[in-house]
């Protein structure tokens, strides 16, 4: 085990993809996610890292393309409207194959917005955001803990199945302070036999993302599929309490599902039999948690106006037993809030 | 001799090797096309050819080798 | 028998999607040959752009990586800073660099990125048929500019050789075209130049390279090379317009 520190969620993420290898950080400033590239510019000289503040945010993330191509490991980091920038680019790198790490730090859209914490780029994150067939791994942590897990597992996933990933923190968790057990130094891969790294030892490597011609785009595009298919297959993950008995099921992801956690506790102090589904990977939705669960209600709370609860409705087999509950432009509600809001939903 | 060696296929007819070409008796069109419908250059008469790699140098394609006659 | 010219090893032998005549042929060629006559072969990274490029990765035996439109640069700094060994060339249009990548080729100048750009000028959008450019002179008919660019509405063709060489970051800056057997072998040294620059770690080398587009300028290829002659150099004048590597001298 690594270090105990008290850090908070930004710096820790940063702290953790340093210790994880990731050499290269390419960002462009925005509240709430600007301590990652001040931390990564302060470390820079001590660990040999490499920091660009990027022109914009379509050009870091181009820049991170340029990184992954070489096989290392790069990230950026950067909040919606930045996200919306690069959205661009996570086309790209996904049909390029590209293992790249980004950091969405949501707050509240659309456009400018305010600047606390959201859930509002869910869509945006998990639905493509970019053209074309296209999809990212996105894990959403809920703790200052596993938001510095989330590095090393981030630069993994995106370096077996080869395809960005994204972690969808928030303005609540990246600002936040807790105790968190550093992940151990890593260096990252070895030279990986792809990449774009000079055609030293080996026959030269291209990673083209233009088509030619309808049959073998369609047969590039059915490889990504097969992939896409494989990563749903083995890489949802969530985490449940209660659900076994529980009547209603309350469904949250990320820093918000802590709120959800204490109005479960509030009501199965009263008595009430009431579980949690914490979604952890978005993109793959993990529709196994919903599998097995016959004759239950599910309450969806998001810091949205309703983006994962269409997810949960595929998932589950009544789709008229799913209820949403969300606020926006950065309100939470308090477990109180939600509380009364099962109540007067499930006690009639 | 001199010789000017055309790859017939890769030939896009632009004629620059022609254009270029100091001798102008070397290089002609051909009649016939080729696999992609293009009347290709072709080496026609060596005699006056110098091998100053011009019509090399000036091909877009890459489709014309000179080899001088040492 | 000697060989006095022979296609470069280091190219495959694709067929080149490229136009007859088409400039683009050229300049792949001769930065083939020099790949090959100073062993880079292992050293080469080409980021190809969107444009009429975007097949050369077939035509090369070195690594590549096709960027997006414009974001060649971006790709390129992020290759370069990686493997800070090897050649990396930003191969890009006047559509990708002039117009959708402008800030990016700008902010590259000006952080003084150690790779090398070859810009291919042809005052016009190829690969989409024929548009108008901020390169297309003026009153150029294109197929958005079916009655000639006009200044009133479009503005002034952009210089870029001159423009980069005015940012401090750039170390090389130098206009070369194609046009006759002796300046193609003037942009073989120029981006001879560019190349061993960057390998001895020096900031933006930069080689503006005006080309014909015979396809888009609706012109046979011959004819494509005098109208380059006569009124394309008059806009973009040859020349280097930095070379701190002279002055350093």
């Amino acid at each position: 085990m690594g270090e105990k520190v008290f850090m908070q969620g930004n710096e820790a993420f940063a702290e953790s993809a340093i210790r994880s290898g990731c050499k290269f950080f390419f960002g462009y400033p925005i509240t709430p996610s600007s301590e990652m590239p001040e931390y990564y510019a302060k470390k820079a000289p001590e660990e040999g890292l490499t920091f660009i503040q990027a022109e914009t945010e379509v050009a870091a993330f181009n820049m991170i393309a340029g990184v992954a191509a070489t096989g290392k490991r790069g990230m950026t980091a950067t909040s919606g409207p930045g996200f919306s920038l690069g959205c661009e680019a996570m086309s790209y790198m996904s049909a390029a194959s590209l293992p790249s790490v980004v950091v969405d730090v949501m707050r509240p859209g659309p456009a400018d917005g305010e600047i606390l914490g959201s859930q509002g780029d869910y869509f945006q994150l998990t639905k493509g955001g970019g053209h074309g067939d296209y999809r990212t791994i996105v894990l959403a942590p809920y703790s200052v803990q596993e938001y510095a897990d989330f590095a090393p597992l981030a630069f993994e996933l995106a370096e077996k199945y080869l395809n960005p990933v994204v972690v969808a923190s928030d303005g609540t968790l990246a600002k936040m302070m807790e105790n968190v057990v550093l992940p151990e130094r890593t260096s990252g891969p070895e030279r990986q036999p792809w990449a774009v790294d000079g055609a030293k030892g080996r026959p030269h490597n291209d990673i083209t993302t233009c088509g030619d011609g309808p049959e073998q785009w369609e047969a590039f595009n059915l490889r990504l599929q097969a992939k896409y298919q494989n990563i749903r297959d083995n890489e949802q993950r969530w985490e449940e309490y209660q659900t076994e008995d529980a009547d209603v099921i309350i469904v949250a992801f990320g820093v918000y599902s802590r709120v959800a956690m204490a109005a479960m506790k509030m009501a199965r102090e009263k008595g009430l039999k009431v579980g949690l589904i914490r979604p952890i990977t978005l993109w793959p939705f993990p529709v196994k948690a919903f599998e097995n669960l016959e004759n239950k209600d599910f309450f969806v709370t998001e810091l949205n106006s309703g983006q994962m609860v269409e997810d949960v409705k595929l998932a589950v087999k009544d789709k008229d037993r799913v209820e949403f509950y969300g606020r926006l432009g950065g309100m939470i509600p308090t477990p109180v809030e939600l509380f009364n809001k099962l109540c007067e939903l499930y006690m009639k | 001799m001199n010789r000017v060696t055309v790859n017939r296929e890769m030939c896009k007819e632009c004629e620059y090797c022609l254009h270029f070409c100091p001798k102008k008796t070397i290089l002609k069109k051909s009649d016939t096309v080729n696999k992609k419908g293009y009347y290709a250059v072709e080496a026609v008469d060596m005699t006056d050819c110098i091998a100053c790699g011009i019509c090399a140098t000036v091909c877009p394609e890459g489709a014309i080798m000179v080899e001088k006659d040492v | 028998m000697s060989i006095v010219y022979k296609r470069p090893e280091v190219f495959t032998d694709e067929y080149m999607k490229y136009c007859g005549g088409c400039g683009h042929g050229i300049i792949n060629k001769v930065i083939g040959e020099l790949i090959e006559e100073n062993n880079w072969q292992e050293k080469a990274v080409f980021v190809w752009p969107i444009g009429c490029s975007v097949y050369a990765d077939k035509y090369f035996k070195v690594d590549s990586i096709c960027a997006l439109h414009g974001r060649a640069p971006a790709v390129a700094t992020g290759v370069k800073r990686a493997t800070p060994e090897n050649l990396v060339i930003s191969y890009q249009g006047d559509g990708d660099l002039v117009s959708e990548g402008m800030s990016e080729i700008m902010h590259s100048a000006i952080r003084g990125e150690k790779f090398t750009v070859v810009f291919v000028n042809n005052a016009i959008y190829g690969m989409t048929g024929g548009q108008m450019a901020p390169t297309t002179l003026m009153g150029q008919h294109t197929t958005t500019s079916p009655y000639g660019r006009a200044e009133e509405f479009t503005g002034h063709p952009v210089n870029m050789a001159e423009i980069i060489a005015g940012i401090p970051g750039c170390y090389y800056s130098e206009r070369v075209t194609v046009n006759t057997p002796g300046n193609i072998r003037k942009m073989k040294a120029a981006i001879k130049k560019a190349f061993e620059y960057q390998m001895e770690g020096k900031g933006l080398t930069f080689v503006e390279v005006v080309s014909p587009c015979p396809t888009g300028w609706n012109m046979k290829p011959v004819k494509a090379l005098e109208w380059l002659s006569e009124s394309v150099i008059s806009t973009y004048p040859l020349g280097v317009f930095k070379d701190l590597g002279k002055e350093e001298k």
